[in-house]
């Protein structure tokens, strides 16, 4: 953003840039949405896991396999990644200033986040389901 | 990457040191000093100044240093009174303007002063603005009307002038905008606090009718939301203003026109 003598553009030129995306809202507003459901499904986490100290194999895996708790639990997992892309690609966007660096690791968080989700998810239905 | 460290042109060097002579309340300076001119890596030079002879604000010392010790000593000044902005730097660690800090609130020990931070610097104390003014000019800061121009002012009743308290009071010294980090990485996009409070103060304002045109304009990543609410803006701000609030009502008005 420094000054160069050089350039013959106008500062105004400079300042207006390509314009206002016209988004934004919908990110600052999901991140807020998937945070307020993280809180919720964090504190019944938290408890799930708590009851499960001590227990066998055999008592955590019936404990995930309940519907109530597979259904909490693959909801977790989506919350959970989806709240995490929307935050790293703010750190991105703060941090990497060379574009093709910047467009890579936003592409990649998300083939990562949806990945990671699916797994998951697919880990909690296989016991759900018993498979 | 945003840049963590100084390049090596801007590496800060000791710089000279100017003694007090008989000085009954002796107080040091420690001032950022560079010039385009000489091709010289930036230096701290120390002033030590007779307090017993010098005025109680920043200022006073930095124009006596300037008048009675070293002329060279660049910096902006005007109303010496917090209303025109212009001697807005970095002292003790913070953004503030010189003509308001008293010399005896700074910390003890040395007086640090700096420009104001991650600006181009013109010379010394003097940072350059362009951007900051070009980024004001962008969100057209004036009243915009569709309907007929009425024959008188255009009215307001008490309530909707009490609005603009804590906005129009907003001077422009940037020393909001240069304290913030996202203003620091992505300043070029990033309108700022201060840009952004003053597009605030034209969104509440009863009689404009462009509203929703500015709030397309604000709508965007690196425009608005580059705010994380780090609220360094509202601590700093000579003139105790909250830019941050200002911002989460634009967030919350771009909110309220769509569905949840």
């Amino acid at each position: 953003m420094s000054t160069n003598a050089k350039d013959l553009q106008n500062p105004l030129k400079r300042a207006r840039g390509l314009g206002s995306a016209q988004s934004g809202v919908s990110h600052w507003w999901t991140q807020r949405v998937t945070a307020a459901g993280l809180v919720l499904l964090g504190i019944w986490f938290v408890v799930l896991v708590l009851g499960l100290l001590h227990a066998d194999y055999a008592t955590a895996r019936a404990a995930v396999a309940k519907p109530w708790n597979a259904v909490l639990l693959v909801a977790f997992l989506i919350t959970a990644f989806w709240h995490a892309v929307l935050g790293l690609q703010v750190v991105i966007e703060d941090y990497v200033h060379t574009r093709w660096k910047e467009v890579f690791l936003l592409v990649a968080i998300k083939f990562l986040a949806v990945l990671g989700a699916l797994a998951g998810a697919l880990a909690v239905l296989r016991i759900a389901l018993g498979a | 990457m945003a840049e963590f460290t100084l390049p090596k042109n801007s590496k800060i060097q000791p710089g000279k040191h100017f003694p007090a002579k008989d000085a009954k309340k002796p107080r040091t300076f420690r001032i950022y000093r560079w010039s385009p001119d000489d091709g010289q890596n930036p230096r701290i030079d120390t002033y030590e100044v007779d307090l017993a002879a010098c005025g109680p604000m920043v200022l006073d010392a930095l124009l006596k240093i300037k008048n009675e010790i070293d002329p060279t000593l660049t910096l902006r000044r005007s109303c010496r009174e917090g209303i025109c902005g212009s001697c807005a730097m970095n002292i003790d660690g913070t953004n503030t303007l010189a003509c308001t800090r008293a010399i005896e609130e700074c910390a003890a020990g040395d007086v640090k002063i700096y420009p104001l931070p991650h600006m181009p610097v013109v010379k010394d104390l003097v940072p350059d603005l362009t951007h900051f003014y070009a980024q004001f000019a962008s969100i057209k800061p004036w009243l915009r009307t569709q309907s007929a121009a009425p024959d008188r002012e255009r009215l307001q009743t008490p309530e909707d002038r009490k609005k603009l308290d804590g906005l129009y009071e907003c001077i422009l010294c940037a020393c909001c905008s240069t304290s913030c980090p996202s203003y620091w990485w992505n300043g070029d996009r990033y309108l700022g606090p201060a840009i952004l409070l003053q597009a605030y103060r034209w969104i509440v304002d009863s009689r404009d009718e462009d509203t929703g045109a500015r709030l397309d304009d604000l709508e965007d990543p690196f425009k608005l939301y580059r705010c994380h609410t780090i609220m360094n803006c509202a601590r700093t701000c000579p003139k105790g203003l909250n830019p941050a609030k200002a911002i989460a009502e634009i967030k919350k008005l771009i909110v309220e026109r769509r569905s949840a």
